[in-house]
């Protein structure tokens, strides 16, 4: 069962939730978009129902919210660690279910990936809550059911919104007090895709052999990938950081220890001290980012890393197209590697 | 208060050792021994962090051997004896001792290589019946870039030890002058099921040492390798260090070098 709430009764349940959650959702940024009038749609602060842009992908996932793109690790004065003061806010965040599916990625490398887990990560990741969007039809470069991360259960509340109503399923009571629980019941459960225009084939088990990290195919993104890392950062599953010390210009003796979003296609990503680096073509990145995302973590943890989002598609600047690409491997590894599974 | 496994801990620096003109040996108080071959993330505030294997353990102490090649190292080679010096770890798997036991074991490092080793050494030159017979195969560029020399000495008076330089420079006095390769062919190995062997040094080095081994008879199964990767973390979160579907720092960095040919970077 759910509820079924006016435009104006859900605008009243944002106002009392923004009185214990910081309320996180896709809004847009007018005229910021890659290209000339067109509009930057991430997430932020949301203050009401209207700023909540549903009806559009956003360019940005909202990985930066449980990761930030730069977070302060430590303080130094001197030669004390200062760990920086945590805001216990709880936050509340709308999203859909392929970038609810992943945040799991992320919690698994953050607090799974080894016998310890990131301090910094869980602290903000238990306060966080999910808002599901209903999402029917996708848009047009997901690939969300390929990738079997089209549907999740793991959400507090999911929401469709109509033109002047929103049906809700609430599965945290904790939400119920922020309502009138006089609101009239609906049969509600959220629906999912079941079908997306792109769909691509990926392996599944099996090991693939030398020859197919050596194979041509990589030669075409050489010169076509320019290192420039947007499929990184519009990805909700990268999860690399590094991290770098400061000291402060007016007064060395002071400084921070922060973490930063990092790249697996920018220079430097693999660089050593004495000169050794690693993948130092644009192509040997793109296959490593590429068996990354849909061999080498479903090794390590039995799911695929990547959830087809489909925002590397959308803001590579090269219009490198990362579902082809999956496409053309597993062709590619039909041809030669006849052990591997293609389903 | 949740536990910050990022939180360094400060530590003493005993004692510090010039070993060339870049590298420097520093010695380290530490309460727990660490497990030979593992490496700590070294740091200096508002510098850096970076990771370092063991070249040293011994009663409370561990020895670090850095190179001054970077920004962190370079800041680590301005400390002085009694200086603090930021720790954690120790993180990695280390050697397979017990699988060494017994064993016909042949060590061989190349270059700052014979750092992660120089434990193992020491292991064995305290405890030379827990191995069938050791043989030392050191490779340095040139007699300047020689490491340890003293140590190299005193292991050669109890295990057969093969030292080259790739260029004599017209200073070598020893008798080898060529890559460590080539030297391989100049051990003389057991039967196939009693050899181990260990090879630490720069990737190039590892590969084709191990494919001289592999023509000598030797198999992928009975070679060693430690391996090296940049690390932000050490804890398996950064993504630096992974290579195919091992991250270094979790998984290694010493694996079996039947598992290591197939990791791709």
């Amino acid at each position: 069962m759910g509820w079924k709430f006016t435009e104006a009764a859900f605008k009243d349940l944002i106002v009392k939730l923004k009185a214990d959650y910081t309320i996180l959702g896709p809004k847009r940024f007018v005229g910021q978009g890659r290209f000339s009038d067109t509009d930057l749609i991430r997430y932020d602060e949301i203050e009401s129902l209207d700023e909540i842009v549903w009806n559009e992908k956003s360019t940005f996932s909202p990985k930066e919210v449980v990761f930030p793109i730069t977070q302060t690790l430590f303080y130094f004065i001197e030669e004390k660690f200062l760990e920086p003061k945590l805001d216990e806010n709880k936050i509340l965040i709308f999203l859909r279910p392929c970038d609810i599916n992943g945040i799991r990625r992320l919690d698994t490398i953050h607090l799974r990936n080894g016998p310890q887990s990131d301090s910094y990560y869980a602290q903000l990741r238990e306060r966080v809550r999910f808002v599901m969007m209903e999402c029917m039809e996708g848009f047009d470069t997901c690939f969300c059911v390929s990738m079997k991360s089209n549907i999740t259960s793991d959400y507090d509340m999911a929401v469709r919104f109509g033109d002047d109503e929103v049906l809700a399923e609430v599965k945290n009571d904790d939400f119920t007090r922020y309502f009138s629980l006089d609101l009239p019941r609906v049969e509600f459960t959220p629906g999912f895709v079941q079908e997306n225009t792109i769909k691509v084939t990926v392996p599944d088990g099996g090991e693939i052999s030398a020859g197919i990290y050596n194979h041509d195919m990589w030669n075409e993104y050489k010169s076509r990938c320019i290192a420039c890392g947007r499929c990184n950062t519009t990805c909700i599953t990268c999860s690399c950081h590094t991290t770098t010390d400061i000291f402060y210009d007016d007064n060395m003796r002071a400084g921070e220890r922060r973490r930063t979003w990092a790249c697996c296609h920018v220079d430097g990503f693999t660089d050593m001290a004495g000169g050794i680096s690693f993948r130092k073509d644009n192509g040997s990145r793109m296959r490593f980012k590429v068996l990354h995302k849909i061999y080498d973590y479903n090794k390590r943890f039995g799911e695929h890393m990547c959830v087809g989002c489909g925002r590397c598609d959308d803001n590579c600047p090269e219009y490198i197209s990362y579902s082809s690409c999956i496409n053309r491997l597993s062709q590619v590894i039909q041809e030669t590697d006849a052990c591997v599974k293609i389903p | 208060m949740r536990e910050n496994p990022m939180m360094p801990k400060p530590h003493k620096v005993i004692k510090i050792d010039l070993e060339t003109d870049l590298e420097s040996t520093f010695r380290i108080e530490v309460d727990t021994p660490p497990a030979l071959g593992q490496f700590y993330m070294v740091s200096i505030p508002r510098i850096g962090e970076m990771p370092i294997s063991i070249s040293g353990i011994g009663p409370g102490w561990v020895d670090m051997t850095i190179r001054n090649v970077g920004k962190v190292s370079r800041a680590v080679h301005s400390l002085n004896e009694k200086s603090i010096l930021f720790l954690r770890g120790p993180y990695g798997n280390g050697f397979p001792m017990d699988e060494f036991k017994g064993r016909h074991l042949v060590i061989a490092a190349g270059g700052s290589g014979i750092a992660p080793v120089r434990p193992l050494l020491e292991h064995y030159y305290r405890n030379p019946d827990e191995v069938d017979k050791l043989d030392l195969l050191f490779g340095f560029k040139t007699p300047d870039d020689i490491l340890f020399r003293q140590d190299i000495d005193r292991w050669k008076s109890r295990f057969d030890t093969i030292l080259t330089v790739d260029d004599a420079c017209g200073i070598w006095e020893g008798e080898c002058v060529g890559l460590i390769t080539e030297y391989v062919k100049n051990i003389k190995l057991s039967e196939y099921d009693k050899m181990e062997i260990v090879i630490v040094g720069p990737p190039v080095m590892i590969k084709f040492t191990a494919a001289e081994f592999i023509r000598q008879g030797v198999s992928e199964e009975r070679i060693v390798v430690s391996m090296e990767r940049r690390m932000s973390c050490g804890l398996g979160k950064c993504g630096h260090c992974k290579i195919s579907e091992y991250y270094i720092c979790l998984d290694g960095p010493v694996f079996r070098y039947n598992e290591a040919v197939k990791l791709v970077d």
